[in-house]
């Protein structure tokens, strides 16, 4: 008996240990928070290329900000500055980027960058459509021949301009060979490869995966192809809480030589990836 | 490519540590606020029956089987900025993706707090009320005599959240250097099509689940 009270004497000085320790913890944890945060949300397209990883550093060493990327869908990104869970937006789907600044939700939207879509697809390209010039053409001999494509079907900035194409080639896309996958961009052009479908892709993302697929560039240069990036403050009217002094201080510095001659300097295996819009 | 995952542990890249600390930090909160929350909750259903008791247990279990999304999802709607709770500022910092884990946890460990606390020999309760034990001394020793039991209980929850995606993702938004977990992080590197860097943290995840259990049991062991 005595020695289990020992024992229960231990657990319960561990428990109080545990429950005194737990505040300190998280108030400590808050404290952290202090140094001011801007959050951004942006495209899986700019994050999963590694640009954010060279133009964010010099921003938050100049400003002693920390910048939080969440890198989801355009749609969601959107989302999430119409709800106030994030200070400034960086998005591609120029139509949605001017409804959330008419509505309100957004301000001082300012051009960035831009790069291009590409159509990539089989070496042996079963639909014909290597060297078009008409991406509404490609994806027209693409569904006339029923060959496997794999969309985003998420509502990103590259989802948005696959169904404004379609919407050109004057179809609605249905059947088995049209796979609407939900999935980022990464994952589409992996399962694309395996499955030896169609799909497009934002340059940036092909370039970076290029070296472990077999799948080519057959259709670019379209205007209709063209991706350009904007940047959107969100309207501190519309919730508490919103860094706008932060957000307006990174459009800046996004805007300015520093932050354009970065985008313009950023490649991934010898090769460009962005083309500042406002410093050309 | 698993030789690669290998090579990248071994050498001690500085971030796949940090990201396998953050899991770890948040798993270990969200488990012991749980277990604060759980315990009591136990011992109350074990040991003082009440009417909707079973109402009590049903709803328990049924929780355990919540999708991690759907909990996500509920605590988004909760604590975005134009919510109720948005004022608090939580989404996308390490609370929100703490809460989350909680909500996770606490169903799995009250039940199996209450399940090991009820099935215990009914001599014991007996010794312990004639020997006029009362008050938190006898539920000190009731926790006491079915500590192994109450240390699955603990496991389980900790093994639910440490492995959870969802949540992290929904409510921690995958920041790098700030709410980035090892299981947003193998989400992540998957849809990139880097399979090693995400082969690389999916091993460092068992090995953490095995370190933990193993350290656990082994006290316990030789006490």
């Amino acid at each position: 008996m005595k020695f289990s009270q020992k024992l229960s004497q231990r657990f319960v000085f561990f428990l109080f240990m545990f429950l005194f320790l737990l505040p300190v913890m998280m108030f400590a944890a808050g404290k952290h928070e202090v140094t001011s945060r801007l959050r951004l949300a942006t495209t899986t397209s700019t994050d999963n290329s590694g640009l954010l990883n060279v133009l964010l550093p010099p921003f938050e060493k100049e400003t002693g900000m920390k910048v939080d990327v969440i890198a989801v869908g355009t749609g969601k990104a959107i989302t999430l500055g119409k709800n106030g869970d994030v200070d400034v937006i960086m998005v591609h789907a120029r139509a949605r980027e001017d409804a959330f600044v008419a509505a309100g939700y957004g301000v001082n939207r300012s051009n960035l960058m831009h790069n291009d879509f590409v159509i990539i697809g089989p070496a042996d390209d079963p639909a014909r459509i290597k060297g078009l010039s008409s991406a509404a053409e490609a994806f027209r001999r693409i569904a006339a021949s029923s060959s496997d494509f794999v969309s985003r079907a998420d509502d990103s900035g590259t989802n948005i301009k696959e169904k404004f194409i379609w919407k050109e080639a004057a179809i609605t896309p249905s059947g088995k060979w049209y796979k609407e996958s939900g999935q980022g961009m990464g994952a589409v052009i992996t399962m694309a490869n395996d499955m030896k479908a169609y799909t497009l892709s934002d340059r940036g993302t092909f370039l970076s995966m290029k070296s472990n697929i077999d799948l080519v560039v057959l259709v670019q240069g379209d205007k209709n192809l063209y991706n350009p990036y904007g940047v959107i403050a969100v309207n501190p009217k519309r919730h508490d809480g919103i860094n706008y002094k932060g957000a307006m201080a990174f459009i800046k510095y996004l805007t300015s030589k520093e932050g354009q001659d970065i985008i313009r300097s950023y490649k991934k295996n010898g090769e460009q990836l962005f083309y500042p819009d406002v410093l050309k | 490519m698993l030789a690669r995952a290998v090579d990248l542990i071994v050498s001690g890249d500085r971030e796949v540590f940090f990201i396998a600390f953050t899991s770890l930090k948040f798993a270990l909160s969200s488990t012991i606020i749980s277990t604060c929350l759980a315990l009591p909750l136990g011992l109350l259903l074990s040991l003082h029956p009440f009417r909707g008791k079973k109402l009590v247990i049903i709803t328990l279990n049924s929780l355990m089987a919540l999708p991690t999304v759907v909990i996500g999802l509920l605590v988004y709607s909760l604590i975005s900025r134009s919510a109720p709770l948005g004022r608090y500022e939580l989404l996308f910092t390490p609370s929100a993706v703490i809460i989350g884990q909680v909500i996770l946890s606490f169903p799995i460990i009250a039940s199996l707090v209450y399940s090991a606390l009820s099935h215990m020999e009914p001599e014991l309760l007996e010794t312990l009320d004639t020997l006029g034990t009362r008050g938190y001394r006898k539920y000190i020793l009731l926790i006491n005599e079915s500590k192994i039991a109450l240390l699955s209980a603990l496991l389980s929850g900790f093994g639910r959240v440490i492995g959870e995606v969802g949540v992290s993702m929904m409510l921690g938004g995958n920041i790098r250097w700030y709410t980035r977990t090892i299981t947003t992080t193998i989400a992540l590197e998957t849809s990139k099509g880097d399979f090693e860097l995400a082969l690389a943290l999916g091993i460092i995840l068992i090995v953490i689940s095995l370190t933990v259990n193993f350290l656990l049991h082994w006290r316990i062991r030789y006490e």
